[in-house]
Parts: C-alpha cells; sequence; structure tokens
C-alpha cells in the first residue's frame, strides 16, 4: 500500500532536470509510504557493448563505507571487464563491457551481503528505507539527469520493511515495476514461474507481478500483451507503473480501488497516485489532468 | 458578504475546517475562498452551515465530505470521495471527479462537470448527482435512495443491487449491473430531469436520457426458503 | 436356528460415519432442499483453542497476593490516548461491543445503554445507525462507520464519545453483513433507508476507500470533522491480525479493536462463522506483538473480542495484553438470550414454546437472524421486542458486567497486582500444547513454548 509516481520528459533539453522536478513528487506521497523509497531513472542507453547494474550495500557491514575500489579491482582482474563505478551513500553503478551475468554472477560471490537492484544500458535504480525526504536526500535525487523515471514510496502490508522490499522491483534488463495495492494470487504466481527458472529473491507481492510480466516480455510478448495477460493471471487490486528503456505503462485493475492520477503538457507526462504529487509541477495549471481508466493500458513513450 | 482566503500553502487544512466549524450565526452568508489546494486531503469537511465555499483549483480525497447547508464549489477537480455522506447544501465540481463520488450521500446536490470515476454514487441515500460527463463502473453500486443524471456514457456494472434509487443515462451503458433494468420514462422522470439539469446550469433534453432502477428480484434471495433456513 | 444377528454386525448397521455425521447430513439435505447456503446468528459453535485453556499462577510464597475485597486493585481502563483531546476513560475494562439497532430492538439498545453507563463503562453503536434510546441511555458511546454507512451521518459523528471504522467482524472477516427482511420494520427501514421487509445484505468494503494508506485520509478526515477530539478505533475480524494491527497503527488509528471468530453476528453464512478467522486466543498474542513490535504498546490500546464470557476471560485477554475487551454474545445472553422464560410485567412466562416453533429449544438457539427471538432481545417484532423490558434487561446486564468485573479483579489481586492492567503474559500457562503455541505461554509445569523453546 504505497505511492507512486513517474515521470517522462518530452523535451531532451529537460532532461538535466529529472531529478529536481521529481523529488517533491516523492516526498508528496509520504503520508501513503513512510516506510521506505525507491527510485529508477532511464538514461540515454550506454554504447552497445556496455551494461551496467545498480547494487546496494546497505546490508553489509560496511554499508556506505564499502570499499567499491577493491571490489571493482577483483571484478577486472578476474573477469576483465573494464569495470568503473559511481558511488552515492550505499549505492553504486557500476558500468562494463560484456554481458550482465558473469558481472552479476561475480558480485553475488564476491559480497554475499551486496544486493543487485538494476540491470541494463539505460536504469539506474536506488531504493532504501526511510521517509521519502530522507532516501532522496541520501542519494542527491535532484541531481539525477534521464528520460524517464519510476519512484515509489512504501507502506508495507504483508511483508517485512527492508531495503531489497522497498520498490521499484525489477526483472530481466531495462525493466521495472512498482504497484499500488494487494494481489491475493502472489504465490500461486511464484510457484508457477519458478519451475520456469525464475528466481525471487524476497516473498512480496509485487516481484510477483514484476517477474511475470518480465517473463511474458522475455518470451516474447508484446508489452500490450504482457499485460494483457497480466490482467488473467494476477489477483487482487493494483496500480502498476512500468518502465523500459524507452517507455512508460501503467495499468489499473477492473476495480480500480488504488488511485492514480495523470498530467500531461508539451513538457513532461506525470504520473501520481495523487495530485499532491503533481501540484508543484511547472505550468501544471494548464496541463490535462486525467484519471486512467480500469483496465485500460496507457504507454508513454521517452 | 463577508470574504476571507485561506491560503493552504500556509499551514494546511486544519485552520481553515476549525474556522468552517465555528458558530452557525457567524459563517451564515461568509464567502470562504482556499487557494492553492494543490489536492490537499479533507477540504472542507463537516460543514454545517449555510456557508460558501471556493477552493480555487485540486482538491484531494473526501473535499465538502459529509457536507450540510454549505455550497462548496471546486474550480478543478476533486479526488476519491468528493461529498461522500453530504446530508444537504451543494457541492460543485468543475473539473472531473475521482472515485466514490457522492458516496453515500443522504442529501444535498452534487455536481460534476466533467467525468467521474468508479463506483460514483455508491450506496447513495437520497442525495442527488449529476455528472455532465461520463460515469466508471459500478457507479449507483446499492444506491438506496436518490438520484443520479449522467449525461454522458456509464462503464460496467450500473446499479449493481440497486435499491430505490433511480439513475438517467444520456450516453451509452457499458452493462447494467444485476437487478438493475431499463425502465421506460414517466411524467415524473422528466420534471424530476428537469429540476436537476436546470441545477446543474446544463442544457440536455429530458426525453433523452435512459431511466435505470432495481427489478427488485434481490430484494428477497427466496422467500419461500425464508422459513426453512 | 437363530435369526439373531451376530452383535457386531447389529453395531456396524448404527454406526455413524465421521465425516458424513448427522450434522453434516443436515447439511447436506438442507442446501440440496434450498439451493441457498445457511444463514444463523451468534458465533462459532465447534470447540476451539480458547482462554478456558489456560490458568493463572496465583501467588504463594515467590510472590504475595493481595487481600480479596479489601486491598485496592484499580480497573480503570483510558483509551485512546494517542492523538484525541478526549481520552476515554471508564471504570473497567469490560465494554459492550458494537451491535445494531435492526440486529437488536430499541429497548435492548436501551438497556445496554442504562447497565453500561451505571457501570461506568462503553457502548457502542452498530450497522444501521445511532438511536436516541441509546444515545440518551449510554454515557459513552462509541459510534461505528462501517462499509454500508446505514444511517451514518455527521450529526451522529459529532454526538459521540468516539468513532470505531469497522473493517470486519470475527464471525465473517472479508464479508458485509446481513439483515433479513423479518427484521426490517418501518423504524428499522427508515434509519437505514431502505424499503421495508427487504432481505438487506451490506458492503463488505468502505464505499470510499481501500488499504490502509486510504484508511490514513480516512482517519484523517474523521479527526478533522471532530476537530481532533475523538478517539479513532480501528475494528478488524481477527485474519492477518499481525499485519492488520501494525496497518492500522500505521493509518492512524488510536485504538485498535481485534475480533476473534468465536465473535457473533445477527445473521451470516453458517460457511463465514465456521470457517473464516482466528480464534480469539491466537489473535490477542499477533496483535500484542505487532503493537511491541512498532513500540506502540500503550500509546494504542488494543480491545479484544469474540467469545469473552467470564471474569477469567477478561483476565486472561489482559494478561496476554489486551487494554479492554469488548462483549457482545456474553452481553445479549445477561439480558436473556437462550433462556427458557422472559419477565415481563413483574411475571415470569415460559417461552419454550416459541424456541419450539423456531425448531429449537433453549440453549441451542442462534436464531438472531429470524426476528423471532423468543426472549425478545434480537428482535423487531411489536409483540416480542416487548418481552424485554429496560430495566430488567439493565439490572440483569449490570449485574453480569458486574460479575466478571470482580472475577477480573479477585484473579488480579490473587496474582498480587494493584491494577488489573499489571497482569502479564507470565502469569499464565497452559492446559494444552495448541493453546501453548498460539497464546504463546508455556505449558503448565514445563518452561516449553512452542516455537520459542524448542
Amino acid at each position: 500500500m504505497c505511492g507512486i509516481v513517474g515521470l517522462l520528459l518530452k523535451k531532451p533539453a529537460l532532461r538535466s532536470q529529472l531529478g529536481e522536478l521529481m523529488v517533491p513528487m516523492l516526498i508528496g506521497m509520504t503520508e501513503r509510504g513512510p516506510d521506505s523509497a525507491g527510485l529508477a531513472v532511464f538514461t540515454d542507453p550506454l554504447p552497445a557493448g556496455l551494461r551496467k547494474i545498480s547494487v546496494y550495500s546497505g546490508l553489509t557491514e560496511e554499508g556506505s563505507d564499502y570499499n567499491w575500489s577493491a571490489m571493482l579491482d577483483a571484478l577486472n582482474t578476474e573477469l576483465k571487464v573494464q569495470a568503473k563505478a559511481t558511488v552515492k551513500a550505499n549505492h553504486a553503478v557500476i558500468t562494463f563491457e560484456g554481458a550482465a551475468e558473469p558481472v552479476k554472477a561475480f558480485v553475488k560471490a564476491y559480497g554475499p551481503k551486496l544486493h543487485l537492484l538494476s540491470t541494463g544500458r539505460s536504469i539506474d535504480l536506488y531504493k532504501d528505507i526511510g521517509t521519502p525526504a530522507e532516501v532522496a536526500a541520501r542519494y542527491q535525487f535532484s541531481q539525477l539527469q534521464g528520460s524517464h523515471l519510476v519512484g515509489h514510496t512504501r507502506m508495507a502490508t504483508e511483508s517485512a520493511v527492508t531495503p531489497d522490499r522497498a520498490h521499484p522491483f525489477t526483472a530481466g534488463e531495462d525493466f521495472c515495476l512498482v504497484h499500488n495495492g494487494s494481489l491475493s494470487n502472489p504465490n500461486g504466481v511464484r510457484r508457477m514461474l519458478e519451475p520456469r527458472g525464475i528466481k525471487f529473491e524476497t516473498d512480496n507481492d509485487t516481484e510477483a507481478a514484476c517477474r511475470f510480466l518480465e517473463w511474458r516480455l522475455r518470451e516474447g510478448d508484446t508489452l500490450h500483451n504482457a499485460l494483457q495477460k497480466g490482467f488473467e493471471a494476477l489477483d487482487g487490486f493494483f496500480t502498476f507503473l512500468m518502465g523500459t528503456s524507452t517507455e512508460l505503462a501503467l495499468i489499473r485493475d477492473p476495480f480500480a480501488c488504488k488511485p492514480a492520477v495523470v498530467a500531461e503538457t508539451d513538457d513532461y507526462v506525470a504520473i501520481a497516485s495523487e495530485f499532491r504529487s503533481l501540484a508543484h509541477l511547472p505550468d501544471v495549471k494548464h496541463a490535462t489532468v486525467f484519471e486512467p481508466a480500469p483496465e485500460e493500458m496507457y504507454v508513454w513513450k521517452a | 458578504m463577508e470574504s476571507l482566503t485561506f491560503d493552504l500553502s500556509q499551514g494546511g487544512v486544519r485552520p481553515l475546517n476549525q474556522h468552517l466549524h465555528g458558530p452557525a450565526a457567524e459563517l451564515t452568508g461568509q464567502h470562504i475562498t482556499v487557494v492553492n489546494p494543490d489536492g490537499a486531503h479533507n477540504i472542507a469537511v463537516g460543514l454545517n452551515a449555510p456557508v460558501k465555499v471556493t477552493i480555487d483549483g485540486h482538491a484531494g480525497y473526501y473535499a465538502a465530505g459529509m457536507n450540510k447547508l454549505a455550497d462548496v464549489t471546486i474550480n478543478g477537480s476533486a479526488g476519491t470521495g468528493v461529498a461522500e455522506n453530504m446530508m444537504s447544501g451543494k457541492v460543485h465540481v468543475k473539473g472531473f471527479a475521482s472515485n466514490s463520488a457522492g458516496a453515500s450521500a443522504h442529501g444535498g446536490l452534487l455536481i460534476i462537470d466533467g467525468d467521474a470515476g468508479l463506483r460514483c454514487g455508491i450506496s447513495l441515500k437520497g442525495g442527488d448527482i449529476v455528472v455532465g460527463g461520463s460515469v466508471g463502473s459500478f457507479s449507483g453500486f446499492m444506491a438506496q435512495a436518490g438520484r443520479m443524471v449522467i449525461c454522458g456514457n456509464a462503464g460496467d456494472a450500473l446499479g449493481d443491487s440497486l435499491y430505490e434509487a433511480v439513475i438517467y443515462v444520456k450516453g451509452e451503458i457499458k452493462s447494467l449491473g444485476a437487478d438493475a433494468q431499463l425502465e421506460p420514462l414517466g411524467d415524473s422522470d422528466i420534471t424530476a430531469l428537469t429540476e436537476l439539469l436546470a441545477a446543474a446550469g446544463l442544457n440536455h433534453k429530458p426525453q433523452d436520457f435512459k431511466r435505470v432502477a432495481s427489478a427488485r428480484s434481490l430484494y428477497h434471495w427466496n422467500a419461500d426458503a425464508d422459513q426453512t433456513y | 436356528m437363530s435369526t439373531e444377528h451376530p452383535i457386531t454386525f447389529k453395531r456396524l448397521q448404527r454406526e455413524e460415519s465421521a465425516s458424513f455425521d448427522r450434522s453434516t447430513l443436515d447439511y447436506i439435505h438442507r442446501a440440496s432442499n434450498t439451493g441457498l447456503y445457511e444463514i444463523r446468528g451468534l458465533g462459532a459453535k465447534r470447540k476451539l483453542p480458547h482462554f478456558d485453556d489456560l490458568v493463572f499462577l496465583g501467588a504463594s510464597l515467590s510472590r504475595y497476593p493481595l487481600e480479596g475485597y479489601r486491598e485496592k486493585c484499580s480497573t480503570k481502563t483510558v483509551l485512546g490516548t494517542r492523538f484525541a483531546k478526549k481520552p476515554i476513560v471508564l471504570d473497567t475494562p469490560i465494554t459492550v461491543a458494537g451491535m445494531s439497532f435492526g440486529a437488536l430492538s430499541a429497548n435492548v439498545k436501551e438497556a445496554l445503554g442504562l447497565a453500561a453507563t451505571a457501570m461506568g463503562t462503553s457502548t457502542t453503536t452498530g450497522d444501521g445507525g445511532m438511536t436516541q434510546e441509546e444515545r440518551r441511555s449510554s454515557k459513552t458511546l462509541v459510534y461505528q462507520c462501517l462499509p454500508s454507512r446505514y444511517g451514518f451521518n455527521p450529526d451522529d459523528v459529532r454526538k459521540a464519545d468516539a468513532i470505531e471504522v469497522v473493517l470486519g467482524q470475527g464471525a465473517k472477516p472479508g464479508g458485509g453483513g446481513m439483515l433479513l427482511g423479518q427484521k426490517v420494520n418501518p423504524r428499522v427501514a427508515k434509519m437505514r433507508t431502505l424499503p421495508e421487509g427487504v432481505d438487506q445484505r451490506s458492503a463488505c468494503r468502505h464505499p470510499d476507500w481501500t488499504g490502509p494508506d486510504d484508511l490514513a485520509i480516512k482517519i484523517q478526515e474523521l479527526r478533522e470533522l471532530t476537530d481532533w477530539e475523538k478517539p479513532i478505533y480501528v475494528k478488524v475480524g481477527a485474519t492477518r491480525v499481525y499485519n492488520d494491527v501494525k496497518l492500522a497503527v500505521h493509518a492512524g488509528a488510536d485504538v485498535v479493536v481485534v475480533d476473534g471468530m468465536q465473535g457473533g453476528t445477527a445473521a451470516t453464512q453458517t460457511c463465514f462463522i465456521e470457517h473464516v478467522g482466528i480464534p480469539t486466543l491466537a489473535a490477542v498474542r499477533q496483535a500484542v506483538a505487532a503493537l511491541e513490535d512498532l513500540d506502540m504498546k500503550g500509546t494504542v490500546q488494543l480491545i479484544v473480542s469474540g467469545g469473552i464470557r467470564t471474569g477469567a476471560d477478561v483476565a486472561k485477554a489482559l494478561a496476554l495484553g489486551a487494554d479492554a475487551v469488548a462483549i457482545g454474545q456474553g452481553v445479549l445472553m445477561a439480558l436473556g438470550c437462550n433462556r427458557d422464560t422472559y419477565q415481563q410485567g413483574g411475571q415470569q412466562h415460559s417461552a419454550e414454546a416459541d424456541y419450539a416453533a423456531l425448531g429449537t429449544a433453549p440453549g441451542f438457539c442462534h436464531h438472531c437472524h429470524t426476528g423471532k427471538c423468543p426472549v425478545g432481545v434480537t428482535t423487531q417484532d411489536a409483540v416480542l421486542e416487548k418481552r424485554l423490558e429496560p430495566e430488567w434487561g439493565a439490572k440483569h446486564l449490570k449485574n453480569y458486567l458486574k460479575t466478571l468485573t470482580m472475577e477480573l479483579t479477585t484473579l488480579a489481586r490473587a496474582c498480587g497486582k494493584q491494577d488489573v492492567h499489571h497482569l502479564e503474559p507470565e502469569d499464565l500457562v497452559a492446559l494444552t500444547v495448541e493453546a501453548a503455541a498460539m497464546a504463546q505461554v508455556p505449558l503448565a509445569g514445563t518452561s516449553w513454548v512452542p516455537g520459542q523453546t524448542g
């Protein structure tokens, strides 16, 4: 049960302001989700052949003092992938050459308490426990740049308050999802996916939805078809906001109990659980403001 | 008429509501303008006096909730549950309204110029709702009394499990809910529509509306079985 | 030649099936007759782990008892201290649970108010609004805000002493209420804005919010409406208690009410009553654990209900961590529910024939849903409702609540407590493994707590 926000900037000139515009959106959702907050930001894709992973060190003993350079040295010695890191607090974006899997396997083996947040060529992902304002300050969200983002504030329902259970959830590459609501069959979905080789990291219902949709995309479904299958397979109440390297997508279940509102201008599309999070956006008074319909798919291209 | 302005960016809804809960004699005839609402929740809830309130912008959840006597205008959109459980008075949303607009309202008039979300008029208990645009699914769910006028279209399951409330729709009805049925318009319906459309300042022909009311087949599950439960 | 059957054969001929026992056969025959689920009143009838499976460790040499009736033992109970400007102050932690006018007659509601007021405790409205009788007779009245919102209005919100947002009931968590047509008389119909005599089904979800994030806003609305004076209770039916209590606290509740599966109802499907929810015993400890994990014990108060009958039940609920209890069915029984007689005009009258007409007998009746309560408690029938006279009812209920309070203090004194709220889980042990596991207290005579100590 939570607050969700999304922002897509239509004009490349505005991309330097993405973080600055978004922070008040996230903070506006504090009452809906005071436990933890997270954000996936999509940047220009890395050149072909390069990938990046977001890694969280908050669960290690060193925390934000984690010795990333030692890890990079070991990684580059072993896999020779020219890895570099950008570090903020408990978080590092590690950029490297070649496929992601060997690097991810190395990181897991090297630091079992390191938590992999995302993989791709566009996505950087941050999430941590604390109020949205605390998390935003910890990771300097206001300085983030990019074309679009997906953010979330969490009020934990059934699973515990831990950084890995914060949203967004990711699966595969350059895909993330945030959720407001509560699924009523996450365990069945999970039991259907696990024999197909899909591994789960938490008991969170959102992870089940995320892995289900990414699985459909990987199996070749269009986003539209994947979402259609999602309506059939996922039971319960939900508003989902998803990000890919080029799109933001939004769906609500047929009952649409969990709120969502969209404001669109020539400059941006902004999505939030409530208008409170959109009120500060430039020229919002003249934006087209509407409420997304249930069972409709809304997809905006970056 | 005494005019007062409350800026919600300074101090939030608390001082506004506190003022609006003051002695009715002092509030009567006042015109309160609320600026910078910015989607704040619970603006002007629990009013109990013939005071006029204008909210200049978008309101969050439960704007004018449980209103009695007051005349509230929202120059923007309204969040979930606008005018929920209204007893009397008038609430006018100039933009669109989110889910559960006018839920459980016992009286008064709710006007929504734009569209309304799902469950508009759910559990309606006697209030009147006029929607200039369309309404979402499950509108009029279990509505017990009162009237709804929908000038646009209605979503799925309109009027499911209706009791004695009546719904008028000008546009398309995606589907009727259980126990809701279309009925011919009678003279009293034309009178009601004329009155409600005029009150909302809308220029539709009453004859163009369809009447939806309860088939009353769910009033008793099975009368014969009562004694053998 | 003898035609006598061997004795073993004779018994086999009459062997009852454990799976298809006589009540299951009745169930299937009834279902096949009507094509409808069974609806009835009161709570779960099946045997469940309960407070009876716990006993107190009275003081002897290691602890010193207080002298019964002489040495002070406080029962004062304060509810709603977190945000409300005017918390509820009660003389006893035993309150009267929410029961609707509609399910109960106006006379009964008045009797509840009179008795509760005399005892310095609170009563609670129900699904159907506040009657003048109960407001007038109740010093402290908790006003319920339910999914149906029948009879709900801001004037009564302002008249109430506390507001209880009801999400669910122990008898039917996840389900809505019911009131069959026989009980929807003109007054009930008017209060609920329903046609007279319809079978009324209430919604299971609130019309204007879903989930804890929305509930936080709803609670804020009620606070704004009452200028932050009145405590806001949140009542849940006991299922996923740990999470639900935590979320109710997150959403801003002053008081959380947890109703276990033994809790009663005026009418619901039997499949709900017997098959949904967890026993009160298990619910208390989960609720307390949630409050303790949030460091909210003492800040947010816990009221426990669902099958509380005796002073010992109350004492055990308090020892496990409840701040107060709410009683519904026990209160109705004090008013005469399931008695073979009723008192009218100063005379005792037999109700046996009326029970028989319902196909039941005193001691077995659960026919609240029919509106034909032989003793005039759960009825709207003009003749039957006169069988419960408010003064007689109030006197009996007061006696009952007084007995429970005395039993509570007796047990507390025996454990050496000058305040009933000082009872603690360590004052209890369990008689069964099930109760030890659910209540998380040791099995009697051992230090074994299932799941904790091996």
